[in-house]
């Protein structure tokens, strides 16, 4: 299980890194998108994968007996989900914006001012 | 000491923030609110700061939840001092921006971004917890995008799209940096961090997560080959939110990078001749960058990415003198830079432009305006005794200390090419007569001028007071240097922080 994710957090990485190279602002957002949910798998992976073990003590004990699952990972990706889904949000609208101002997807051309030296 | 007093000050922003969304499109009260809350605030980070100054380290554990399992709040007197110098400079641009930001953006929210914004900052100088200080550090960004984007020009779209997207993947890193952090660890506070990394064998994976960590915040604090978002980016926005980005947002990096290098990861001789070696790049193509724009505020964002340099050569040479230079740098940097942006604004309103070849005549016709303008870019230079000057020798006392000529040769360059700049800049725009217009080209109406005298002081007031500050700054230069000096005594010896947060025991089981 754990090589399977550590493969799938490879190719979310590379395949986000590659798509951020590309000139395209929607592939630039969608490898900001795909970076992002590599980076929440990794969380969840290094928290260790633990089946079926919920962090909970048993009524008859006062201490946890066998290895449970940390809740914590899963705390921090919800969290890191809910402020992705807020960025990305923002980064559509404003490619749609950019789009509607520059009518052009190439993020080559959005160097119009930059042209004095 | 513990205490819930020291989340007073994000806490009033994200009041006033809530406040004044009520308020929505009622101008004038947006205004009168957020001075009055920011005054407020100043006055709250003086009392923590003279808190923690006398009595120590303060924290809080939120919701009660005991160290290291909840999230812990951690006032010390770095944090205090750079929440005191947040408060200052928020304080100054609220004014500013009473006048200096149109309308139709304070109609849109501008205000409550604004609060909400100063929020993140707070949160991120007070957290002790690792992932905590991300969720701040998001906080901070998604308000700047929006000011960024605020009014929704075509230059500032374009801007915005670079500035976003570095931001974002800048996030995803320090996310990951946490990920394998927490993997190794176990933990997210940082004083048990602190203890904990100590004792991991597997010292190359330590660094590499540090170096994680590195490029996550090196890209918001702008340094060496991550800064290309920055210069453009910062010229687009208006004035006044250009003031709040280059004096405190690549600042706020810059402390994380002081937190988490000082606290977490002590610097083995790799990572610190890395950082000399990127403080020397930072300082030279920052410095170049200044050389050849045209445009004052592109040069000023150039001016960033240079004494970012300084701030990182504290960090490369690592010994107390020089993190005190740069600690002192970093204090001197928000005020001054905060009021370079402000300044540029005014410039903006009375001429209409920033190229500065089409610029000249200011001092004719401004004469006082000038002079409080020069004293500003003097204290950037570091005149002696102005502001910028003090920290410089630290840093040289270091460097020699150290035998780090290459730095020394750099900070050397950086402290001369920023005079020339300066100097080139001051000729152009204050000392020559103004250029004749092209026959097409329509006469700018001054708009500083046509405004009411109480808005020329409230566009000028805060232009005096960050002077003030920078004034207070070179010539009380003993007591910012005794300050810089207790901080950079306590990032060499974390043991108070680490006893401040986990409690007296902590230290003695290891």
């Amino acid at each position: 299980m754990e090589l399977l994710f550590v493969i799938l957090i490879g190719i979310l990485y590379s395949a986000g890194i590659y798509l951020m190279l590309r000139r395209s602002m929607v592939k630039l957002l969608v490898g900001l998108l795909l970076l992002g949910n590599g980076a929440n798998l990794l969380i969840f992976l290094l928290g260790d994968l633990i089946k079926g073990n919920p962090p909970v003590i048993p009524p008859d004990s006062s201490v946890f007996t066998a290895v449970y699952a940390d809740p914590i990972p899963q705390s921090l990706i919800l969290t890191a989900i809910v402020i992705s889904f807020g960025l990305q949000s923002f980064a559509i609208i404003l490619l749609k914006k950019v789009h509607l101002a520059t009518g052009s997807d190439n993020l080559d051309d959005l160097n119009t001012h930059d042209l004095d030296i | 000491m513990t205490s819930n007093f020291i989340i007073l000050p994000l806490l009033l922003h994200m009041a006033t923030a809530i406040v004044l969304m009520f308020l929505w499109k009622r101008i004038t009260a947006q205004r009168i609110i957020s001075v009055v809350s920011n005054v407020i605030i100043l006055i709250v980070g003086v009392l923590l700061f003279t808190q923690t100054w006398k009595t120590g380290i303060i924290t809080m554990q939120a919701g009660n939840w005991p160290a290291p399992f909840g999230i812990t709040f951690v006032a010390d007197v770095f944090s205090s001092t750079m929440v005191l110098f947040t408060a200052i400079s928020a304080l100054a641009v609220s004014i500013y921006s009473t006048v200096g930001i149109n309308r139709a953006r304070m109609k849109y929210g501008y205000f409550p971004i604004f609060h909400f914004l100063f929020m993140g900052l707070n949160g991120a100088f007070l957290t002790g917890d690792v992932f905590n200080l991300y969720v701040w550090f998001e906080i901070v960004i998604i308000s700047s995008f929006v000011l960024m984007t605020l009014g929704g020009r075509k230059p500032q779209m374009e801007s915005a799209i670079k500035y976003v997207a570095m931001n974002m993947l800048a996030s995803v890193i320090f996310l990951t940096a946490i990920a394998i952090l927490y993997g190794l660890t176990g933990s997210l506070n940082m004083a048990d961090l602190s203890l904990k990394i100590a004792k991991i064998e597997n010292r190359a994976l330590v660094n590499v997560t540090g170096l994680l960590f590195f490029i996550g915040f090196g890209i918001k604090s702008a340094v060496f080959p991550l800064y290309y978002w920055l210069p453009s980016s910062y010229h687009t926005p208006p004035s006044a939110i250009a003031a709040i980005f280059g004096g405190l947002l690549t600042k706020v990096g810059i402390y994380a990078l002081f937190r988490f290098f000082t606290l977490i990861f002590i610097p083995n001789e790799f990572i610190t001749t890395a950082f000399s070696l990127i403080a020397v790049a930072t300082l030279i193509t920052g410095a170049l960058g200044c050389l050849i724009k045209r445009d004052m505020r592109r040069m000023f964002s150039y001016l960033i990415v240079c004494h970012i340099g300084f701030m990182i050569a504290g960090l490369g040479l690592f010994t107390e003198v020089a993190l005190a230079g740069a600690l002192f740098y970093l204090f001197h940097d928000i005020i001054v830079k905060t009021n370079l942006f402000l300044v540029s604004g005014i410039i903006y309103r009375i001429k209409g432009t920033m190229d500065m070849p089409k610029l000249g005549g200011l001092y004719a016709e401004y004469p006082r305006l000038s002079l409080m303008m020069a004293i500003v870019f003097f204290s950037l230079v570091g005149i002696p005794p102005l502001s910028g000057f003090w920290p410089k020798i630290n840093l040289f006392q270091a460097g020699f200390f150290a035998g780090d000529y290459l730095l020394i040769a750099a900070l050397i360059i950086a402290s001369f090419v920023t005079l020339y700049v300066i100097a080139k800049m001051w000729t152009e725009v204050f000392w020559k007569t103004e250029p004749s217009l092209s026959p097409d080209e329509k006469a700018y109406i001054d708009g500083f001028t046509i405004l009411k005298p109480f808005s020329k002081l409230l566009l000028v007031f805060p232009v005096i007071m960050l002077m003030l500050v920078s004034l207070y700054i070179g010539f009380g230069a003993e007591n910012i240097m005794s300050i810089s000096k207790h901080i950079a005594a306590q990032m060499m010896d974390t043991s108070p922080y680490i006893k401040a947060v986990l409690g007296n025991e902590a230290l003695n089981i290891q």
